[in-house]
Protein backbone atom coordinates (compact mmCIF):
# COMPACT_ATOMS: atom_id res chain seq x y z
CA UNK A 1 0.00 0.00 0.00
CA UNK A 2 1.34 3.29 -0.77
CA UNK A 3 0.75 6.59 1.63
CA UNK A 4 0.09 9.91 -0.61
CA UNK A 5 3.37 11.06 0.59
CA UNK A 6 4.57 8.57 -2.26
CA UNK A 7 3.10 10.31 -5.07
CA UNK A 8 5.36 10.81 -7.69
CA UNK A 9 5.28 10.84 -11.73
CA UNK A 10 6.06 7.47 -12.79
CA UNK A 11 4.16 5.59 -10.09
CA UNK A 12 1.70 3.22 -10.95
CA UNK A 13 -1.84 2.70 -8.77
CA UNK A 14 -4.76 0.91 -9.13
CA UNK A 15 -7.90 2.50 -9.53
CA UNK A 16 -10.94 0.41 -10.13
CA UNK A 17 -9.46 -2.76 -10.79
CA UNK A 18 -7.00 -1.25 -13.55
CA UNK A 19 -3.78 0.06 -13.69
CA UNK A 20 -3.09 3.96 -14.00
CA UNK A 21 -0.07 5.70 -14.32
CA UNK A 22 0.75 9.32 -12.55
CA UNK A 23 1.60 11.54 -15.11
CA UNK A 24 1.31 15.09 -13.53
CA UNK A 25 1.66 15.74 -9.58
CA UNK A 26 1.13 18.75 -7.94
CA UNK A 27 1.23 19.05 -3.77
CA UNK A 28 -1.31 22.29 -3.11
CA UNK A 29 -2.86 23.75 0.21
CA UNK A 30 -5.58 26.34 0.25
CA UNK A 31 -5.18 29.18 2.97
CA UNK A 32 -5.89 27.78 6.23
CA UNK A 33 -6.84 24.12 4.57
CA UNK A 34 -5.88 20.96 4.40
CA UNK A 35 -2.85 19.59 1.97
CA UNK A 36 -4.35 18.11 -1.33
CA UNK A 37 -2.18 16.18 -3.70
CA UNK A 38 -3.34 16.98 -7.34
CA UNK A 39 -2.85 14.20 -9.82
CA UNK A 40 -3.30 13.32 -13.21
CA UNK A 41 -3.72 9.35 -14.27
CA UNK A 42 -3.17 7.91 -17.11
CA UNK A 43 -4.96 4.55 -17.39
CA UNK A 44 -2.65 2.02 -19.01
CA UNK A 45 -5.10 -0.05 -20.68
CA UNK A 46 -6.74 2.14 -22.48
CA UNK A 47 -4.74 5.01 -22.32
CA UNK A 48 -7.70 7.81 -20.66
CA UNK A 49 -6.44 10.87 -18.61
CA UNK A 50 -8.36 11.47 -15.31
CA UNK A 51 -7.89 13.76 -13.22
CA UNK A 52 -7.62 12.88 -9.06
CA UNK A 53 -7.25 14.93 -5.95
CA UNK A 54 -6.32 13.04 -2.88
CA UNK A 55 -5.81 14.00 0.50
CA UNK A 56 -2.98 13.88 3.26
CA UNK A 57 -3.62 10.50 4.83
CA UNK A 58 -5.20 8.75 1.91
CA UNK A 59 -3.38 5.21 0.64
CA UNK A 60 -3.37 4.04 -2.79
CA UNK A 61 -2.84 0.82 -3.97
CA UNK A 62 -0.10 -0.41 -6.21
CA UNK A 63 -1.05 -1.66 -9.54
CA UNK A 64 -0.74 -5.50 -10.26
CA UNK A 65 1.80 -5.62 -12.61
CA UNK A 66 4.06 -8.24 -14.01
CA UNK A 67 7.87 -6.80 -14.58
CA UNK A 68 10.07 -8.41 -17.08
CA UNK A 69 13.51 -7.57 -17.60
CA UNK A 70 13.70 -6.36 -21.35
CA UNK A 71 15.99 -4.88 -23.99
CA UNK A 72 15.07 -2.16 -26.58
CA UNK A 73 15.37 -3.00 -29.80
CA UNK A 74 14.37 -0.39 -32.60
CA UNK A 75 10.96 1.48 -32.97
CA UNK A 76 8.92 1.28 -36.92
CA UNK A 77 5.39 2.84 -37.63
CA UNK A 78 4.96 4.37 -33.65
CA UNK A 79 5.52 0.37 -32.36
CA UNK A 80 8.60 0.03 -29.95
CA UNK A 81 10.01 -3.30 -30.06
CA UNK A 82 11.43 -4.69 -27.23
CA UNK A 83 13.24 -8.67 -26.42
CA UNK A 84 13.14 -10.93 -23.26
CA UNK A 85 16.76 -11.62 -23.19
CA UNK A 86 16.14 -14.68 -21.51
CA UNK A 87 13.26 -16.19 -24.54
CA UNK A 88 14.00 -14.34 -27.04
CA UNK A 89 10.65 -13.39 -27.26
CA UNK A 90 9.62 -10.10 -28.64
CA UNK A 91 6.70 -7.67 -28.00
CA UNK A 92 5.66 -4.77 -29.51
CA UNK A 93 4.53 -1.34 -27.44
CA UNK A 94 2.92 1.09 -28.84
CA UNK A 95 4.50 4.99 -28.30
CA UNK A 96 1.40 6.59 -26.64
CA UNK A 97 1.31 3.15 -23.94
CA UNK A 98 4.84 4.08 -23.66
CA UNK A 99 4.96 7.96 -22.59
CA UNK A 100 7.66 9.51 -21.48
CA UNK A 101 9.60 6.87 -21.87
CA UNK A 102 10.04 6.63 -25.07
CA UNK A 103 12.55 9.90 -24.48
CA UNK A 104 15.29 7.71 -22.82
CA UNK A 105 14.77 4.66 -25.44
CA UNK A 106 18.41 4.22 -26.60
CA UNK A 107 19.92 0.74 -28.99
CA UNK A 108 19.73 -2.17 -26.61
CA UNK A 109 18.73 -0.30 -23.00
CA UNK A 110 17.52 -2.73 -20.88
CA UNK A 111 14.48 -2.09 -18.77
CA UNK A 112 11.51 -3.47 -17.27
CA UNK A 113 8.63 -4.16 -19.42
CA UNK A 114 5.08 -4.14 -17.74
CA UNK A 115 2.79 -6.59 -18.13
CA UNK A 116 -0.83 -6.51 -16.87
CA UNK A 117 -2.85 -9.32 -17.45
CA UNK A 118 -0.45 -11.10 -20.10
CA UNK A 119 -0.24 -7.86 -22.44
CA UNK A 120 3.05 -5.51 -22.62
CA UNK A 121 1.28 -2.37 -21.18
CA UNK A 122 4.33 -0.26 -21.05
CA UNK A 123 7.89 -0.14 -19.06
CA UNK A 124 9.94 1.23 -16.58
CA UNK A 125 12.98 3.48 -17.47
CA UNK A 126 16.08 3.66 -14.75
CA UNK A 127 15.56 7.02 -12.40
CA UNK A 128 18.91 8.31 -14.67
CA UNK A 129 19.81 7.72 -17.98
CA UNK A 130 23.32 8.77 -19.90
CA UNK A 131 22.54 10.56 -23.70
CA UNK A 132 24.39 12.15 -25.89
CA UNK A 133 23.57 16.41 -27.25
CA UNK A 134 23.26 16.06 -30.76
CA UNK A 135 21.70 19.48 -31.46
CA UNK A 136 22.40 22.24 -29.64
CA UNK A 137 20.46 25.97 -30.30
CA UNK A 138 22.88 29.21 -30.73
CA UNK A 139 23.20 31.01 -26.99
CA UNK A 140 23.76 34.53 -26.53
CA UNK A 141 25.25 35.46 -23.70
CA UNK A 142 23.25 37.61 -21.09
CA UNK A 143 20.02 36.13 -22.76
CA UNK A 144 18.24 36.58 -18.89
CA UNK A 145 14.86 36.10 -20.15
CA UNK A 146 15.31 32.12 -20.30
CA UNK A 147 16.61 32.22 -17.08
CA UNK A 148 20.13 31.27 -18.34
CA UNK A 149 19.28 28.28 -19.90
CA UNK A 150 19.35 26.76 -22.96
CA UNK A 151 17.14 24.18 -25.16
CA UNK A 152 19.07 20.86 -26.78
CA UNK A 153 17.90 17.66 -28.64
CA UNK A 154 19.12 14.14 -27.34
CA UNK A 155 19.88 11.27 -29.32
CA UNK A 156 16.47 9.93 -28.79
CA UNK A 157 15.19 12.82 -30.23
CA UNK A 158 14.14 14.24 -26.87
CA UNK A 159 14.49 18.06 -26.19
CA UNK A 160 15.00 19.92 -22.58
CA UNK A 161 16.38 22.75 -20.97
CA UNK A 162 20.40 22.05 -20.10
CA UNK A 163 23.01 25.31 -18.34
CA UNK A 164 24.74 27.41 -21.42
CA UNK A 165 27.78 25.45 -21.03
CA UNK A 166 26.47 22.19 -22.23
CA UNK A 167 28.32 21.65 -26.00
CA UNK A 168 27.17 19.28 -29.04
CA UNK A 169 28.69 15.91 -28.68
CA UNK A 170 28.53 16.22 -24.59
CA UNK A 171 27.06 12.98 -22.46
CA UNK A 172 24.67 14.34 -19.88
CA UNK A 173 22.84 13.00 -17.22
CA UNK A 174 18.94 13.26 -17.17
CA UNK A 175 16.46 12.56 -13.90
CA UNK A 176 13.64 10.52 -16.05
CA UNK A 177 10.48 10.95 -13.25
CA UNK A 178 11.13 14.86 -14.26
CA UNK A 179 12.68 14.88 -17.79
CA UNK A 180 15.12 17.34 -16.35
CA UNK A 181 18.85 17.50 -16.64
CA UNK A 182 21.35 16.95 -14.21
CA UNK A 183 25.13 16.90 -14.76
CA UNK A 184 27.13 16.65 -17.43
CA UNK A 185 28.89 13.26 -17.57
CA UNK A 186 32.79 13.05 -17.59
CA UNK A 187 34.13 10.43 -20.48
CA UNK B 1 30.78 26.26 -9.92
CA UNK B 2 27.43 24.91 -8.48
CA UNK B 3 25.59 26.36 -11.87
CA UNK B 4 22.23 25.88 -10.22
CA UNK B 5 22.65 28.27 -7.77
CA UNK B 6 24.74 30.42 -9.78
CA UNK B 7 21.55 30.52 -12.16
CA UNK B 8 19.41 31.88 -9.61
CA UNK B 9 21.34 35.31 -9.65
CA UNK B 10 19.01 37.52 -11.32
CA UNK B 11 16.07 35.89 -9.13
CA UNK B 12 18.28 36.73 -5.99
CA UNK B 13 18.91 39.78 -7.45
CA UNK B 14 15.05 41.20 -7.64
CA UNK B 15 14.89 39.50 -4.27
CA UNK B 16 17.08 41.66 -2.58
CA UNK B 17 15.36 44.69 -3.65
CA UNK B 18 12.23 43.49 -2.99
CA UNK B 19 12.56 42.96 0.71
CA UNK B 20 14.50 46.59 0.19
CA UNK B 21 11.40 48.08 -1.37
CA UNK B 22 9.01 46.62 1.85
CA UNK B 23 10.98 48.36 4.28
CA UNK B 24 11.26 51.52 2.99
CA UNK B 25 7.21 51.29 2.27
CA UNK B 26 6.37 50.42 6.09
CA UNK B 27 8.98 52.73 7.45
CA UNK B 28 7.67 55.30 5.28
CA UNK B 29 4.08 54.76 6.78
CA UNK B 30 5.30 55.08 10.55
CA UNK B 31 5.56 51.07 11.03
CA UNK B 32 8.51 49.81 13.35
CA UNK B 33 10.23 46.81 12.23
CA UNK B 34 10.38 44.05 14.70
CA UNK B 35 12.22 40.79 15.15
CA UNK B 36 10.80 38.09 17.66
CA UNK B 37 11.64 34.22 18.12
CA UNK B 38 11.71 32.06 15.90
CA UNK B 39 11.75 28.69 18.29
CA UNK B 40 8.72 28.94 20.55
CA UNK B 41 6.99 26.76 23.37
CA UNK B 42 3.57 26.68 21.24
CA UNK B 43 2.32 27.82 17.58
CA UNK B 44 -0.93 28.62 17.37
CA UNK B 45 -3.40 25.35 17.26
CA UNK B 46 -4.37 25.64 13.44
CA UNK B 47 -6.07 22.46 12.22
CA UNK B 48 -4.05 22.05 9.22
CA UNK B 49 -0.46 23.88 9.74
CA UNK B 50 2.19 21.57 11.39
CA UNK B 51 5.22 23.10 13.04
CA UNK B 52 8.60 21.46 13.23
CA UNK B 53 9.76 20.21 16.69
CA UNK B 54 13.12 22.16 17.66
CA UNK B 55 14.31 20.86 20.91
CA UNK B 56 11.01 20.84 23.33
CA UNK B 57 10.19 23.47 21.43
CA UNK B 58 8.65 24.29 17.97
CA UNK B 59 10.06 26.18 14.71
CA UNK B 60 7.04 28.95 14.72
CA UNK B 61 4.84 28.51 11.68
CA UNK B 62 4.19 32.49 11.74
CA UNK B 63 5.48 34.91 13.66
CA UNK B 64 1.63 35.68 14.86
CA UNK B 65 1.69 35.00 18.89
CA UNK B 66 4.50 36.75 19.73
CA UNK B 67 3.49 40.09 16.94
CA UNK B 68 0.36 40.03 18.93
CA UNK B 69 1.68 40.33 22.35
CA UNK B 70 3.92 43.51 21.28
CA UNK B 71 0.34 45.05 20.23
CA UNK B 72 -0.99 44.25 23.47
CA UNK B 73 1.59 45.88 25.05
CA UNK B 74 1.18 49.31 23.73
CA UNK B 75 2.88 48.87 19.59
CA UNK B 76 0.57 49.75 17.54
CA UNK B 77 2.27 49.72 13.63
CA UNK B 78 4.89 46.49 13.70
CA UNK B 79 5.83 44.13 10.76
CA UNK B 80 8.52 41.44 10.51
CA UNK B 81 10.25 39.74 8.05
CA UNK B 82 11.03 36.02 8.88
CA UNK B 83 11.74 32.74 8.09
CA UNK B 84 8.94 30.28 9.03
CA UNK B 85 8.80 26.75 8.70
CA UNK B 86 5.87 24.21 8.45
CA UNK B 87 6.06 20.21 8.22
CA UNK B 88 5.27 18.53 5.39
CA UNK B 89 4.40 21.46 2.98
CA UNK B 90 6.94 20.91 -1.06
CA UNK B 91 5.30 21.62 -4.28
CA UNK B 92 6.40 24.24 -6.46
CA UNK B 93 4.65 27.12 -4.57
CA UNK B 94 5.56 25.34 -1.19
CA UNK B 95 8.82 25.21 0.75
CA UNK B 96 9.07 23.98 4.32
CA UNK B 97 11.36 27.19 5.23
CA UNK B 98 9.51 30.26 3.47
CA UNK B 99 10.11 34.26 4.16
CA UNK B 100 7.13 35.47 5.68
CA UNK B 101 5.95 39.73 5.78
CA UNK B 102 3.87 40.06 8.61
CA UNK B 103 2.43 43.32 9.91
CA UNK B 104 0.12 44.40 12.24
CA UNK B 105 -2.19 47.76 12.28
CA UNK B 106 -3.95 48.67 15.65
CA UNK B 107 -7.75 50.62 14.76
CA UNK B 108 -7.54 49.21 11.33
CA UNK B 109 -10.23 46.09 10.34
CA UNK B 110 -9.58 43.59 7.03
CA UNK B 111 -10.61 46.45 4.43
CA UNK B 112 -8.69 48.69 5.95
CA UNK B 113 -5.54 46.32 5.29
CA UNK B 114 -7.04 44.99 1.63
CA UNK B 115 -6.38 48.66 0.60
CA UNK B 116 -3.18 48.94 2.90
CA UNK B 117 -1.93 45.50 0.66
CA UNK B 118 -3.04 47.07 -2.42
CA UNK B 119 -0.50 49.88 -1.55
CA UNK B 120 2.48 47.68 -0.79
CA UNK B 121 2.38 45.57 -3.87
CA UNK B 122 1.70 48.61 -6.21
CA UNK B 123 4.64 50.75 -4.19
CA UNK B 124 7.06 47.76 -4.93
CA UNK B 125 6.42 47.09 -8.23
CA UNK B 126 6.89 50.89 -8.97
CA UNK B 127 10.36 50.82 -6.84
CA UNK B 128 10.58 47.52 -8.98
CA UNK B 129 10.16 49.62 -12.16
CA UNK B 130 7.52 47.20 -12.97
CA UNK B 131 4.90 50.03 -13.34
CA UNK B 132 1.27 49.25 -13.25
CA UNK B 133 1.82 46.23 -15.52
CA UNK B 134 3.59 42.77 -14.94
CA UNK B 135 3.31 39.69 -16.74
CA UNK B 136 3.66 36.18 -15.36
CA UNK B 137 3.74 33.46 -17.11
CA UNK B 138 2.72 35.06 -20.21
CA UNK B 139 -0.46 36.59 -18.46
CA UNK B 140 -0.40 40.60 -18.16
CA UNK B 141 -2.00 41.70 -14.48
CA UNK B 142 -2.85 44.80 -14.14
CA UNK B 143 -2.13 46.13 -10.92
CA UNK B 144 -4.00 49.93 -10.78
CA UNK B 145 -6.52 49.97 -8.46
CA UNK B 146 -9.17 49.32 -7.80
CA UNK B 147 -8.43 45.66 -7.03
CA UNK B 148 -11.69 43.77 -7.62
CA UNK B 149 -13.07 42.07 -3.94
CA UNK B 150 -15.27 39.06 -4.38
CA UNK B 151 -16.74 37.29 -0.87
CA UNK B 152 -16.00 33.41 -0.86
CA UNK B 153 -19.79 32.57 -1.33
CA UNK B 154 -20.01 34.77 -4.30
CA UNK B 155 -16.85 32.90 -5.48
CA UNK B 156 -18.76 29.75 -5.17
CA UNK B 157 -22.30 30.52 -7.03
CA UNK B 158 -19.52 32.48 -9.95
CA UNK B 159 -17.46 29.43 -10.25
CA UNK B 160 -18.27 25.89 -8.53
CA UNK B 161 -21.18 23.85 -9.17
CA UNK B 162 -22.56 24.20 -5.55
CA UNK B 163 -22.68 26.88 -3.23
CA UNK B 164 -20.23 27.20 -0.01
CA UNK B 165 -22.78 25.91 2.00
CA UNK B 166 -22.69 22.72 -0.20
CA UNK B 167 -19.15 22.15 -0.28
CA UNK B 168 -18.88 22.70 3.61
CA UNK B 169 -21.47 19.98 4.23
CA UNK B 170 -19.69 17.36 2.15
CA UNK B 171 -16.62 18.66 3.35
CA UNK B 172 -15.41 19.45 -0.28
CA UNK B 173 -14.48 23.52 0.44
CA UNK B 174 -10.80 22.65 -0.05
CA UNK B 175 -10.94 20.17 -3.28
CA UNK B 176 -13.80 22.82 -4.87
CA UNK B 177 -11.45 25.69 -4.20
CA UNK B 178 -8.49 24.42 -5.66
CA UNK B 179 -9.76 22.99 -8.53
CA UNK B 180 -12.42 25.35 -9.43
CA UNK B 181 -11.59 28.49 -8.05
CA UNK B 182 -8.47 29.63 -7.39
CA UNK B 183 -7.81 29.24 -10.98
CA UNK B 184 -9.97 32.09 -12.03
CA UNK B 185 -8.67 34.81 -9.27
CA UNK B 186 -6.35 37.58 -10.04
CA UNK B 187 -5.92 36.73 -13.98
CA UNK B 188 -6.65 40.06 -15.07
CA UNK B 189 -5.81 42.26 -12.13
CA UNK B 190 -4.90 41.30 -8.58
CA UNK B 191 -8.57 40.07 -6.78
CA UNK B 192 -9.27 39.70 -2.78
CA UNK B 193 -10.88 36.94 -1.68
CA UNK B 194 -13.00 37.35 1.45
CA UNK B 195 -15.51 36.67 4.70
CA UNK B 196 -14.39 32.85 4.51
CA UNK B 197 -16.97 30.84 6.52
CA UNK B 198 -16.28 31.10 10.23
CA UNK B 199 -14.52 27.61 10.85
CA UNK B 200 -11.72 28.43 8.66
CA UNK B 201 -10.49 31.33 10.39
CA UNK B 202 -9.16 30.26 13.77
CA UNK B 203 -7.65 33.56 15.11
CA UNK B 204 -10.25 35.77 12.82
CA UNK B 205 -13.03 38.00 14.22
CA UNK B 206 -16.73 36.95 13.13
CA UNK B 207 -18.59 39.54 11.06
CA UNK B 208 -20.88 41.30 13.95
CA UNK B 209 -24.37 41.16 11.25
CA UNK B 210 -23.29 37.56 10.05
CA UNK B 211 -21.13 35.48 12.07
CA UNK B 212 -21.10 32.57 9.93
CA UNK B 213 -18.27 33.92 8.25
CA UNK B 214 -14.57 35.26 9.74
CA UNK B 215 -13.63 38.60 8.71
CA UNK B 216 -10.54 36.94 6.46
CA UNK B 217 -9.17 37.67 2.92
CA UNK B 218 -6.71 36.33 0.92
CA UNK B 219 -4.90 38.36 -1.99
CA UNK B 220 -4.50 36.34 -5.17
CA UNK B 221 -2.73 37.16 -8.72
CA UNK B 222 -2.34 35.64 -11.40
CA UNK B 223 -3.45 32.48 -9.48
CA UNK B 224 -1.05 32.58 -6.74
CA UNK B 225 -2.42 33.20 -3.36
CA UNK B 226 0.17 35.67 -1.48
CA UNK B 227 -1.69 36.87 1.34
CA UNK B 228 -4.13 36.25 4.25
CA UNK B 229 -5.07 38.85 6.41
CA UNK B 230 -8.21 39.38 9.30
CA UNK B 231 -9.60 41.36 11.79
CA UNK B 232 -7.93 40.10 14.41
CA UNK B 233 -10.71 38.31 17.41
CA UNK B 234 -9.53 40.22 20.75
CA UNK B 235 -11.51 38.00 23.28
CA UNK B 236 -9.76 36.11 24.67
CA UNK B 237 -12.18 33.31 26.25
CA UNK B 238 -13.39 32.77 22.53
CA UNK B 239 -9.43 31.93 21.58
CA UNK B 240 -8.86 29.71 24.33
CA UNK B 241 -12.61 27.61 22.95
CA UNK B 242 -10.89 27.69 19.18
CA UNK B 243 -7.72 26.68 20.43
CA UNK B 244 -8.53 23.76 22.56
CA UNK B 245 -11.69 22.44 19.67
CA UNK B 246 -8.70 22.57 16.85
CA UNK B 247 -6.45 20.84 19.03
CA UNK B 248 -8.86 18.23 19.89
CA UNK B 249 -9.40 17.90 16.11
CA UNK B 250 -5.35 17.96 15.67
CA UNK B 251 -4.94 15.31 17.97
CA UNK B 252 -8.04 13.10 16.51
CA UNK B 253 -5.76 13.19 13.39
CA UNK B 254 -2.87 11.62 15.40
CA UNK B 255 -1.07 15.00 14.71
CA UNK B 256 1.57 15.84 17.16
CA UNK B 257 0.30 17.92 20.23
CA UNK B 258 0.96 21.43 21.38
CA UNK B 259 1.15 23.37 24.30
CA UNK B 260 -2.11 26.13 24.71
CA UNK B 261 -0.07 29.30 24.38
CA UNK B 262 -1.52 30.52 27.67
CA UNK B 263 1.21 33.80 28.29
CA UNK B 264 -0.58 35.19 24.54
CA UNK B 265 -4.39 34.52 25.68
CA UNK B 266 -3.17 35.77 29.00
CA UNK B 267 -2.32 39.38 27.19
CA UNK B 268 -5.02 38.64 24.32
CA UNK B 269 -7.95 40.92 26.00
CA UNK B 270 -5.24 43.69 26.64
CA UNK B 271 -4.95 44.05 22.70
CA UNK B 272 -6.37 46.82 21.30
CA UNK B 273 -8.94 46.18 17.66
CA UNK B 274 -6.22 45.38 15.14
CA UNK B 275 -5.29 43.86 11.91
CA UNK B 276 -2.88 41.37 10.94
CA UNK B 277 -1.76 39.83 7.40
CA UNK B 278 0.97 37.20 6.49
CA UNK B 279 2.34 37.81 3.05
CA UNK B 280 4.33 35.21 1.23
CA UNK B 281 7.52 36.78 0.40
CA UNK B 282 8.79 33.87 -2.07
CA UNK B 283 5.81 34.19 -3.92
CA UNK B 284 5.81 37.36 -4.53
CA UNK B 285 9.16 37.55 -5.90
CA UNK B 286 7.90 34.60 -8.03
CA UNK B 287 5.90 36.80 -9.55
CA UNK B 288 8.59 39.73 -10.14
CA UNK B 289 10.98 36.90 -11.40
CA UNK B 290 8.08 35.29 -13.80
CA UNK B 291 9.38 32.49 -11.95
CA UNK B 292 7.07 29.51 -12.13
CA UNK B 293 8.40 27.51 -9.02
CA UNK B 294 9.01 28.62 -6.01
CA UNK B 295 12.67 26.61 -6.41
CA UNK B 296 13.41 29.47 -8.68
CA UNK B 297 13.77 32.21 -6.00
CA UNK B 298 15.78 31.05 -2.87
CA UNK B 299 19.17 30.26 -2.56
CA UNK B 300 18.82 27.04 -1.93
CA UNK B 301 16.19 24.12 -1.66
CA UNK B 302 15.83 21.58 1.12
CA UNK B 303 17.10 18.98 -1.53
CA UNK B 304 20.22 21.37 -1.86
CA UNK B 305 21.41 21.55 1.21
Amino acid sequence: MYTVSDLRKGLTITIDDEPYIVIAFEFTKPGKGQALYRTRLRNMVNGTIIDRTYRSGDTLEPAALEQRSMQYLYHEGGVYHFMDTQTYEQFGISEEALGDAKNYLIDNLTVDVLFFRGEPIGVNVPNFVNLRVVKSAPWAKGDTSSSDMKTVTVETGYELRVPPFVNEGDLIQIDTRTGTYVTRVKE
Amino acid sequence: MNWRLASRKRALVIRAAVLQAIREFFIARGYLEVETPQRIPAPAPEAHIDAIPADGWFLQTSPELCMKRLLAAGYPRIFQICHCWREGERGSRHIPEFTMLEWYCAGSDYHGLMDECEALIQSVARRMGYGDKLVYQGKEVELSSPWPRLSVEESFSRYAKVSMAQALECDLFDEIMVRDIEPHLGVSQPAFLYDYPATRGALAHLRPDKPSVAERFELYIAGLELANGFSELTDAAEQRARFLRDETYRRSLGKRPYPIPEKFLAELGEMPPSAGIALGIDRLVMLFVDAASIDEVVAFTPEEL
